[in-house]
């Protein structure tokens, strides 16, 4: 009897993984072969008006790029706070709690929190707008991986620190946040991952564009709202560029995914 | 006197704990010898020993009472280690008085640079200076030879025995007047344990050491004092020979015998 059992809970959790594994190899083919055959040189030179999307492929990369250099200050400096000073103070949990919402939080919510309190006040659409949305989304990613990594910094380690006439502060900087880098790394290189593939948060903040843009005061060239609007059109060669720039924003998370993945296994020489 | 260091009637409470850890501990650590502290798990001679640099103090809510005095180093005042409030002197005094913990801890950085971070710290600024007293440290700690090559290596990758014998290397770096050694072995093979305690006997030469250790033949081995502490007490404290040999007091005689601990 417990054979049988053992043997269908084989054969069901087997199922269940093809399935998953079937869908996944569905997408990934149809992105392949619909983006791969409209993927030339003239994508990576040309900006969108002029059928290509060097410009919003750019666009996307300032937006997540900005937003990740002013959230890793933040989201390690409160990782940092939550579990080197914070104790296990009110504070600390509330704020703990928080991170672990602000997580879970739908993007277009956010995007739509942008849009109220950047977009309508200035009256119009801005890569800073864009910026802003995604620094709140990777944030508590930051600071969530940052306090899970140096939770597991060995309590020895801060002792002899201490131990030897270090302060907290030198402890902290050049010990502990040193053990736990390769963990932190992951963190933000994942939270890079997810923000860059966000369509929701920039739909009204940052817009998009067109044309080739530098200036985030103003509209700024987005790649995942462009596959939006590439996709709704009645143009083929329009439809066609949307699904290589699918094809191309599949294959980057992926390859920031992986890095990641080999930076968190390679912590341990 | 020629105490390094002097524990009067200390008592120690944990943060929240209804009663204190230590009950009045007193004990001498004599300059250039190797005061051994044993006693069943949970009698507190690692509260003792953790004392004696505050290293509790990292955990803010325990409280001190009675004193600890470090011999200044013109030789004769002393000074109480408890009254201490500000950082500098925090660290000053663990600069002074230097602790090697039961697992090896080496740093997340180069073997060189495990020893120069602390010099750093302590203010040695010239290079060469730094590779002067890195070389002389690793030296002592008998750990030249096996890693002279190799310097610029990940202190990690060196054995459980390396690390250890870096980090003693590291304490002695700051030329501490006392040296702490919480259960230095317990975590280390024979061979690396009987390196250690050549060390040590070495070190006793240029250093004060108090010892925490479980192992009763390690203290009848390498320390000249022994005291025998129980349930936050000092049982009996006298030369390790007496303790081993002859205790006076019925309770030291039981534990060393094995009949309880």
């Amino acid at each position: 009897m417990r054979l049988i059992a053992n043997r269908l809970f084989l054969i069901f959790s087997t199922l269940a993984a093809l399935i998953g594994l079937f869908f996944l190899g569905w997408i990934l083919f149809t992105l392949c072969a619909k983006g791969l055959a409209g993927l030339s040189l003239q994508v990576f030179t040309h900006d969108l008006i002029e059928g290509g999307l060097r410009n919003v492929i750019v666009g996307q990369i300032i937006m997540s790029g900005v937003a990740t250099v002013i959230g890793i200050p933040v989201g390690i400096l409160a990782g940092v706070y939550l579990q080197e000073y914070g104790g296990d103070s009110k504070l600390t949990e509330f704020i703990r709690d928080l991170s672990d919402v602000m997580m879970s939080a739908p993007s277009i919510v956010v995007g739509t929190f942008v849009y109220a309190i950047v977009v309508i006040p200035t009256g119009h659409t801005s890569g800073w707008a864009g910026v802003l949305a995604l620094f709140i989304l990777m944030v508590p990613i930051i600071v969530r991986t940052t306090d899970d990594m140096l939770k597991l910094v060995p309590v020895e380690l801060r002792e002899a620190g201490i131990a030897i006439g270090a302060s907290k502060y030198h402890v902290t900087m050049n010990i502990v946040i040193r053990y736990a880098k390769a963990g932190i790394l992951t963190g933000i290189l994942l939270a890079f991952a997810r923000v860059v593939g966000e369509t929701a948060p920039l739909l009204y903040t940052s817009g998009s564009s067109e044309f080739w843009s530098t200036d985030l005061t103003g509209t700024f060239p987005s790649l995942t709202v462009s596959i939006y609007n590439l996709a709704t059109m009645p143009d083929e060669e329009m439809v066609q560029l949307g699904w290589t720039g699918a094809f191309l924003l599949t294959a980057m998370v992926l390859v920031i995914n992986l890095i990641g993945r080999y930076a968190s296994n390679d912590k341990r020489r | 006197m020629s105490n390094m260091m002097e524990v009067q009637n200390l008592r120690f409470t944990y943060k929240g704990a209804a009663a204190p850890s230590l009950k009045g501990i007193s004990l001498p650590i004599e300059k250039n010898k190797v005061t051994a502290l044993i006693g069943p798990s949970g009698c507190g001679k690692s509260t003792l020993l953790r004392g004696m640099n505050r290293i509790h103090d990292l955990y803010p809510g325990h409280v001190y009472d009675g004193a600890i005095q470090l011999l200044n180093p013109d030789g004769e005042s002393y000074t109480d280690i408890l009254s201490l409030k500000k950082e500098a002197e925090m660290i000053r005094l663990r600069q002074r008085v230097g602790m090697i913990f039961q697992k090896p801890t080496p740093f997340p950085m180069t073997i060189y640079e495990n020893i120069a971070y602390g010099l750093k710290l302590s203010g040695v600024k010239k290079r060469a200076d730094i590779d002067e007293i890195v070389e002389n440290s690793l030296r002592d700690a008998a750990l030249w030879g096996e890693v002279k090559e190799r310097l610029n290596h990940d202190a990690r990758g060196l054995s459980g025995g390396q690390q250890q014998r870096l980090c003693i290397a590291r304490a002695i770096a700051l030329k501490p007047e006392v040296i702490l050694f919480d259960e230095p072995t317990s975590a280390l093979d024979p061979i690396s344990t009987l390196a250690i305690e050549e060390m040590i006997s070495v070190l006793r030469e240029s250093y004060s050491i108090c010892i925490v250790t479980h192992n009763m033949q390690q203290a009848a081995r390498i320390s000249d004092y022994t005291g025998f502490m129980y349930l936050g007490e000092m049982i009996e404290f006298d030369q390790t020979d007496n303790i081993f040999m002859k205790p006076s007091v019925k309770q030291t005689e039981d534990y060393i015998s094995g009949r309880f601990g």
